[in-house]
This record gives C-alpha cells, structure tokens and sequence, in this order.
C-alpha cells in the first residue's frame, strides 16, 4: 500500500503517516492531547485545504511539536507518499 | 475555606498565611526517645512486626538516601502484605519509582495514609485515581523535620536502612556495600520516633564516622542487601548538552553577577538536574574568572561542589544528601563536607537553619502562574509527579531565588495564569529565567533597579506567557478534577493547596 511517512517521535516534534483513501480520516495521538488536540486537526484540516487534499487517511503521533512542524510534517509526508505514485 | 493564596482548603485545617507566619508561631517540640542503654539484634524483617507489634493503624517512617535503589521500604512493604496489616499510614521522606510495591498496598487497603516530601512512578497512580482510602499530605524536607519534632507527625516505628552498623548501634552513611554519604533527612525520625529500627548489610565493630547515633537505636537487623548500588547514586550528572538550557545557564548566572549576588562569600544552593547543574557550573566560572571566592554550598550535593571546595572556590559544603559518588567520597574524606539533618537545613523553627544563609538558589519548575507561584508536585493534567523536596524550604530561605525553566516543554506553556498546584508560594519566588527573556517579580523592586541598565532581555511575566502562548497557541480547558486526594502542606504546617483525582 502507498504510504508517505515524515517527522521522528522525538520531543516536540510528529510522526505524521498518510494513505490514500476515499474519505478523509484523521487520528491523532499526542503528548498533549487534552490541551492540543482541536489545534491539532485544525492545523492537518487547513494544510490538506491549502494543498487541496479532500480524502486522505492522516495518523500524527504527536510529541509536542509545533504548528509548523506538524504542517511541515505532513507536507513532506504527502508528497512522498506521491512520490511513490509517479 | 479559601487560604491567602485563593486556594481551597479544608475548614479542619489551617490555611496558608504568608511564608513569614512562622515568625509569630511557638515552636511545638516533644521530648526525644528515651535513650536505649544496647540495642537488641533482631535475626530478619518479620522479627520486627512480631517483636514491637507492628499492627493495624500504625504509622512507619522511612528515609530516602538509598533513593531509586532501596529494598528496605519495599522488603518492609511485603511483610505488611503477607500479615494482610491494613490502615497504616507510611511517612518515607520520599518515594522512587523503585517503591512501586506500595501502589499494591493502596489499591489492597494496607496503606491508608501516606506522607511525603517527593512521589514519583508507580505508587502516584493509584493516588491519583483516588483509590487512598485516607489523604496523602506533601511536605517540605524542612516541614516534615517540624512534623516530626512538634509531634503533629508520630511515629511508631522508624525503620531506617543504614549502610554500615556497629555493635553500639551506631551507623554510618559511607562504608559498606550502599554507602550512599549523609543521613540527613532520618534525624528526626531517629530522634522522635517511639521506636527505631536500623536496617543494614554491613556489620562492622566500630563505624568511622558517626551519622545516626546509637544511643536512639532499639534494633538492629542485617539483611542480605539494603540496596542496589547502581540505583543509590547515579553516576556523575552530566551538565545539559541542550543549546537552550546552556543559555538559559548562562543568563542565569549573568543576571546573578550583575545583580550583585556573586561576591566575596556568597553561598549558593542548584538542584540536580541537567540546567540547574549547568547554572552551577557557569557561576563556577564566573568565580574562577573574577578570583571570587563563595563561603558555602548546600543541598544534595555532586561532584561538582566537591571538586569546588577541594579547589577552594567555596569553604564548606552542608549536605544533608549525596547524589553521586563523588559526593560520597568528599563527604568521607573531606573534613569541610559536613553533614546537616533535614531540621539544621530548612525547618522554619530552627534558630538558624542553613537556607536562610543562602545568597541564591536555582530551582526548577513544571509550572509558574502570573504571581510567581511554583508547581512541581503535579503536572498540568494535575497527575502527581514529585512534591517541594526542599523547594519551598530553600525559596524562602534564599536572598534570590531564581527558577530556570524553557518557556514550553513539549509544547505546553509552563508559565500559566493559576498553577495547577501550589508547590511554592509566588511572594518567595524572586525571578524567572527562561530562553526568551527575564522576568522579575515585581515584589523586588530592588533586583528590577539593579538590573535596570541590563543588557539581558528582561520583561514581564505577562510578556513571557503571551510569547508562549504566540508559538504554542493557549491551551485548552481540561476536565474538571474529581475528590481531594492530599493536600500540599507549607513547611509551617499550613495548608498551601489541595491535590485531586484524575478523572
């Protein structure tokens, strides 16, 4: 299956894995979810929005990173897994 | 009832007043165990049960010097398990997460009440779920000396590991198979306690050097091992190889230095972490730059202080625990590396105890609220993950107390509007220094003036969160805490702040 891994699980940094999928889902496993976690989605949300991703399966296991770490994360995460597809 | 400090506590108890009160307060002493003429030499563990009749409601005390390596608690913990004992209270001044037996005998009801200076591993879950039938109170190092010696804390049984014993009673922290240096923090319990009980694995006819005098000793037994030497004193702490702890080091010991604080016979006391040994180190320099010499170091002592006073740099160090080996041996050996009870060192009612002489300490933080008050009992989920030790002891006693911290740690803000729980009041908290800036608590007018020309970034609190809060964003609300699980008691006895379960 095509994945795109990106980010380690070092303090405050992610680990963000896609897959394609026909709907989108997003889990996230944090450090700090109970004070991050709805910044969290928003973060994934706007960047699949900015980059025009509808469907897609996102998993970020979260230690504490920033918002741009995460949306950095994921970025590179999807364009590997694009990658992988050309 | 709400204390001073706007924090709920229980009507039964007195609240915080401010951190000065006990100077208007009597000191409560009881009079000292009757002498022992010899000690008896009991041939296990179990004897002691059998032989003074350890049973339901009881109260034992234990020290902490073996630190993550003690067997002696643990060894304790399974006899009361095997009698099925239950509603003992246990006051160890600290628990590791070695002493993760203890969370059995909560959830079994063995252990009712516990009382501490420190809770770390294991024995804080069950704690935190709510599942001690009675309270768990946190003391200070400092308080719990006072609990002790005004007999708000009585103690049935101390059973106290002791590296090496001699035929007198008589025991000693640094020979035998667990040296682990001064004895410090058992003083009292060897003083007050109805009956005490030393715990060694190392006979010898007559100790070198006296920490526990074996006048105040009932028994003795001999076990196999009364620790694992590897989890007594870790290795030499290593300064934090971390960029931003470094920094925030050295605009530590800067802003000590411009505010006059290093000077011809200053004293200092750091923690033992990685940042607070990495502000030790750049003040070290800053002596050795400037031929600047201090008049004594405190605390739990490290390699590092020991290299210092063999060098000079400082005269004595009062030690009431010895982290490292090096310690240990410079306890031994050095004769100006002098060993202070837990009462000499931060008990309020002592007519002068040594934090009190303290030009400056460094403490660390989990989190500092908007009037400088400190947490480091609980995370910011409210889960207990460690208590005062000596912070609010030596935050008091020191003429600047400095709290090194990065501004976020995995994301979360450590600077709050309200801490979750109060470890040390904001009036004995003087300055904050993190990667970003400086904040002063505007109580020391003084320190603001003196670093008024400062080239050190310095701001207000405010200014230090809003930053945080720019690069983290603010944290969500979280779930409500359920019932009160203990409370945080100041090192006068009043109540600071109430702990909760984690729902």
């Amino acid at each position: 299956m095509l994945t795109g891994i990106a980010g380690t699980l070092e303090s405050n940094d992610a680990m963000i894995t896609v897959t394609p999928a026909d709907k989108l889902t997003i889990e996230v496993k944090s450090v700090v979810d109970a004070f991050y976690h709805d910044q969290i989605v928003k973060v994934i949300k706007d960047t699949l929005f900015d980059s025009k991703i509808a469907n897609i399966s996102v998993m970020c296991q979260d230690k504490g990173a920033l918002d741009y770490t995460i949306r950095a994360r994921l970025l590179t995460a999807i364009s590997r897994m694009e990658e992988q597809n050309g | 009832m709400l204390n001073t400090l706007g924090r709920v506590v229980p009507d039964t108890e007195r609240g915080f007043i401010s951190a000065t009160n006990y100077q208007s307060q009597e000191r409560i002493l009881i009079p000292e165990k009757a002498v022992v003429d010899k000690p008896v030499f009991l041939g296990s563990i179990k004897a002691i049960f059998d032989q003074y009749h350890i049973t339901d409601g009881m109260t034992l005390s234990f020290h902490h010097h073996l630190r993550n390596g003690d067997q002696v608690l643990n060894q304790v913990c399974r006899e009361i398990q095997i009698r099925g004992i239950k509603n003992l209270t246990i006051a160890p001044s600290s628990i590791f997460p070695n002493n993760a037996i203890i969370a059995e005998l909560i959830e079994a009801g063995n252990i009712t009440n516990i009382r501490t200076n420190y809770i770390n591993g294991p024995a804080a879950i069950p704690i935190d779920q709510g599942k001690l039938k009675g309270l768990l109170l946190m003391d200070t190092h400092g308080g719990r000396a006072r609990a002790i010696e005004s007999g708000n804390l009585k103690i049935d049984v101390a059973i106290l590991a002791c590296p090496a014993v001699d035929y007198d009673g008589n025991g000693s922290g640094t020979e035998g198979l667990s040296a682990c240096g001064t004895l410090g923090y058992a003083q009292s319990d060897l003083r007050y306690a109805a009956k005490v009980i030393l715990i060694t694995d190392t006979l010898v006819n007559r100790v070198k050097q006296i920490d526990f005098d074996g006048k105040y000793v009932d028994a003795i037994v001999k076990i196999d091992s009364i620790g694992d030497p590897e989890g007594i004193v870790s290795g030499t702490t290593k300064i934090t190889k971390d960029p931003v702890g470094l920094k925030i080091a050295r605009d530590a010991a800067a802003f000590l230095y411009q505010a006059g604080v290093i000077k011809p016979g200053f004293s200092m006391q750091t923690g033992a972490g990685g940042t607070s040994l990495a502000v030790a180190y750049q003040v070290r320099k800053m002596m050795i730059q400037n031929q600047i010499h201090g008049s004594f170091a405190s605390g739990g002592t490290n390699g590092y202080y020991a290299d210092m006073l063999k060098e000079g740099w400082i005269d004595q160090i009062y030690d009431v625990q010895c982290f490292d080996l090096d310690a240990v041996k410079s306890y031994r050996d050095n004769p100006r590396h002098l060993a202070i009870s837990a009462s000499k060192y931060g008990n309020p009612f002592e007519k002068d105890p040594i934090v009190n002489q303290l030009s400056f300490v460094a403490l660390g933080a989990t989190e500092i609220d908007l009037d400088f008050n400190v947490n480091v009992t609980t995370d910011s989920l409210g889960r207990l993950i460690g208590g005062s030790g000596g912070h609010a002891d030596t935050a008091h006693g020191a003429a600047v107390t400095i709290i090194t911290t990065t501004l976020a740690k995995a994301r979360l803000p450590i600077i709050k509007e309200r801490v979750t729980a109060i470890t040390t009041p904001g009036e004995d908290v003087d300055v904050l220094v993190t990667e970003r800036g400086i904040a002063i608590n505007p109580r020391r007018t003084d320190l603001i003036d003196k670093m008024k020309n400062s080239q050190l970034t310095i701001m207000t609190i405010d200014e230090l969160m809003a930053i945080s809060h720019q690069l983290s964003g603010i944290p969500q609300a979280i779930k409500k805490p359920g019932k009160v699980t203990g409370l945080i008691v100041y090192r006068d006895g009043t109540i600071l702040d109430q702990l909760y379960q984690r729902l």
